[in-house]
């Protein structure tokens, strides 16, 4: 019988990733998993878990905590860890701040989030790590669609966006001197949707902040923010109770939410193919520049 | 609910597809609309590129600010590097290399057509074709895209004239004549600009019976573009779990190059030459009854070898030859070194890493004419030519034009650890 050795873009994305974070494992002394608790890092622990089972992940993740979380992230973080068995590090910003590292931004749209770059950095250092796997997807925004698989940084970190290794075919080069280190990223080739699709075919748990709830937020600069403890309401703004949900998770002063019904995967997958907005339309750390994500990214942001 | 959702996604493809051409053939907005049609560019980021138009002063809307997301590319206008597009349509996703076309990014678009199942050529109606054209064909079939689509852009520059396309079809097809790899060509008279056989076909155009270019995109068979032939698995990584419940377990895990593995399945081991059994093929899904390119999996065999990182399993018909000496077609990636005739790299090939000498310049290629340069035997940027090299140790290696995968190197610089060239092996 005549048979048809192809396999789904699921499939294919799947097993390229795999093929990265074992290639990741093969190449270098101690790598990382960036895991923010957000679905990238959820799908790229997972495949991580699929990658080297039966045995257990080889390397550790590590949560860039900017203390401005959603409890529920929290929550599921510690599950989740529990069910992978592998240690958590946590390179805290609180800390950075505590210790005079960093100096936090002040006024109403302060955000923490520019401060986690110093943290990882940091965190990166003190572990002698060599190379953090990251759940960045070239889809997501400008800058990080002329980012590698392999990305090389420097001593101090920083990424030069004009000097990148050519990557072809199979062939990743981690070669690195003393000092330097990679960011890698296995979901590079990922689409939002391709995620919410492989969430669905592989039924994974998600945290729930993902699915539409009602909650207390407030409308800035066009972005619905929820109100927690980490953002001071001004006088002009009026907290409202919206049925919303998110569409990325990260730190709570710079995570928008989005007005959405959808409650289940189903839902979510309708809602994002009909979607006429980027995820990152509703973060308003890309919003300060035209080029904010590409500054960021050279400092050694994630 | 769309159909582009849950019901589709299962039976979904993928192809990746190359594109190469300059501001000037219109490539941005073929993109542009291929995206904009298939709702992969979103609101934001189109009020995001209106706004920046504006501020520029550009007189359109510049959809080529989707894709040139750098500082450096936006102030200089144009693209420096590859850029990775995505879209997707009921039947098929798509992840397109947009290079830029000039020939001082040679080696941008050898980098994107390395993975590409299809490159888009574009040539202008109203010029023909030129030496740009010949040198995009030329690294798609170097690299062994199989599927070459001529996009004759701007047919409504030249009155939509079939004997201006007529004519195209001619002197590329006269080209191609000269050049190995390319399977099919297909030609496609189309206007990016206002979308005629792009996703809609062209009013304009009666004499044109062929599909539209998305159409052609969607439904152009590759399935038969990987060798499913010769089974290849290199090992990336050998798995052992220490644990009770998986005591003995060695699985040999690797992202499957080339043919068919199943339990049962007698192999050999390279470069040892140790002969086993498929035992089991592994994922956390279960165990599969068969598995083949482009697969990551976990094998594991009934007897106990040693085997590590840089070992090929393969079967025992056709398996390919242990070699140091190399035969091979290199692209020059270097800005700031040469190579010449003694020249000592690392070559990483599959998952081995050993070093090399360059034996001999054999001579480099005039992408543009595809002339033979014997006379200057030095490669600098973006050259491409013929070598021989030695190895240090043996690489289990197959000629490109069989496996894209097992037939193809890079070689690194070992001060600067910059990857400094990319081989295909004769």
């Amino acid at each position: 019988m005549y048979q048809d050795y192809t396999i789904t873009h699921l499939r294919q994305l799947e097993s390229e990733a795999i093929y990265i974070l074992r290639e990741t494992a093969a190449q270098f002394e101690k790598p990382v998993l960036l895991f923010s608790g957000g679905k990238d890092s959820i799908v790229m622990a997972y495949l991580a878990k699929k990658a080297f089972w039966p045995a257990k992940v080889p390397f550790p993740l590590m949560h860039v905590d900017t203390g401005h979380n959603f409890p529920e992230t929290m929550e599921y973080r510690d599950a989740f860890i529990a069910t992978l068995g592998v240690d958590l590090v946590v390179a805290s910003v609180q800390e950075a701040i505590d210790t005079g590292k960093v100096i936090e931004e002040k006024g109403p749209y302060a955000s923490r989030n520019s401060l986690q770059t110093v943290a990882l950095l940091e965190a990166l250092e003190a572990g002698q790590y060599d190379a953090a796997l990251g759940g960045g997807r070239r889809d997501e925004e400008k800058a990080r669609a002329k980012e590698r698989f392999f990305s090389h940084r420097d001593a101090f970190g920083q990424w030069d966006p004009k000097n990148q290794r050519p990557e072809l075919w199979n062939i990743f080069n981690g070669r690195k001197h003393h000092g330097e280190h990679f960011r890698i990223f296995p979901l590079s080739n990922w689409t939002e949707m391709d995620i919410w699709q492989y969430v669905k075919a592989e039924d994974l748990e998600l945290p729930n902040l993902y699915f539409s709830h009602q909650r207390d937020c407030i409308v800035r600069q066009g972005v619905i923010m929820a109100v927690t403890d980490f953002i001071e309401v001004q006088a002009d703004e009026e907290i409202e109770n919206m049925t919303v949900r998110f569409r990325t998770i990260g730190d709570a002063t710079c995570t928008g939410a989005a007005l959405s019904t959808a409650s289940s995967l189903e839902a979510i997958i309708a809602e994002v193919a009909a979607a006429r907005e980027t995820e990152r339309g509703t973060r308003t750390d890309d919003k300060r520049s035209e080029t904010a994500m590409e500054d960021r990214k050279k400092e050694g942001y994630f | 609910m769309s159909e582009n959702t849950t019901a589709g996604y299962l039976n979904m493809d993928l192809l990746r597809f190359t594109t190469a051409g300059s501001v000037d053939d219109g490539k941005s907005t073929l993109i542009g609309r291929l995206l904009y049609d298939s709702k992969a560019i979103f609101e934001d980021q189109l009020e995001a590129i209106e706004q920046n138009s504006k501020a520029r002063g550009d007189e359109n809307i510049n959809l080529a600010l989707l894709t040139d997301g750098l500082r450096a590319e936006r102030e200089q206008g144009i693209t420096i590097d590859v850029a990775y597009r995505y879209f997707a349509t009921p039947k098929r996703k798509f992840i397109i290399a947009d290079t830029p076309g000039h020939i001082q990014y040679t080696r941008n678009m050898v980098t994107g057509a390395s993975t590409a199942n299809l490159a888009i050529v574009l040539v202008d109606a109203r010029k023909g074709v030129i030496e740009q054209t010949c040198r995009h064909a030329f690294i798609a079939d170097l690299l062994r895209i199989q599927h070459i689509v001529v996009c004759v852009n701007k047919m409504d520059l030249v009155d939509w004239s079939q004997e201006i396309f007529d004519n195209i079809v001619d002197d590329v097809k006269k080209f191609a004549s000269r050049l190995n790899n390319i399977i099919d060509i297909t030609f496609i008279p189309v206007s990016a600009l206002l979308g005629d056989n792009i996703v809609d076909p062209s009013e304009h155009m009666n004499w044109y019976e062929g599909p539209t270019l998305l159409y052609y995109l969607e439904t152009v068979y590759i399935g038969a573009d990987v060798n499913h032939v010769d089974a290849r698995l290199p090992v990336q990584w050998v798995i052992r779990p220490h644990s009770d419940a998986w005591h003995d377990f060695r699985g040999f895990a690797g992202r499957i190059a080339g043919g068919v593995f199943k339990p049962g399945d007698e192999v050999t081991v390279l470069p040892s030459g140790f002969q086993s059994k498929v035992k089991a093929i592994h994922t956390l899904n279960g165990e599969l009854a068969e598995a083949y390119a482009p697969m990551s999996v976990a094998v594991t065999l009934v007897d106990e070898i040693d085997i590590s990182r840089g070992d090929m399993l393969v079967k025992r018909n056709n398996p390919p030859v242990p070699r140091q000496d190399v035969e091979a077609m290199i692209c020059w990636f270097s800005a700031d070194k040469t190579l010449m005739a003694r020249g000592k790299f690392i070559l990483r090939h599959t998952t081995k890493e050993v070093k090399a000498i360059i034996k001999e310049v054999r001579y480099k290629v005039n992408i543009n004419t595809l002339h033979k340069i014997e006379a200057d035997l030095e490669f600098t940027l973006n050259d491409i030519g013929r070598i021989s090299l030695r190895t240090s140790a043996p690489i289990i290696a197959d000629s490109y034009k069989s496996n894209r995968i097992t037939g193809s190197f890079v070689l690194i610089d070992d001060q600067t650890n910059e990857t400094v060239a990319a081989g295909m092996i004769i």
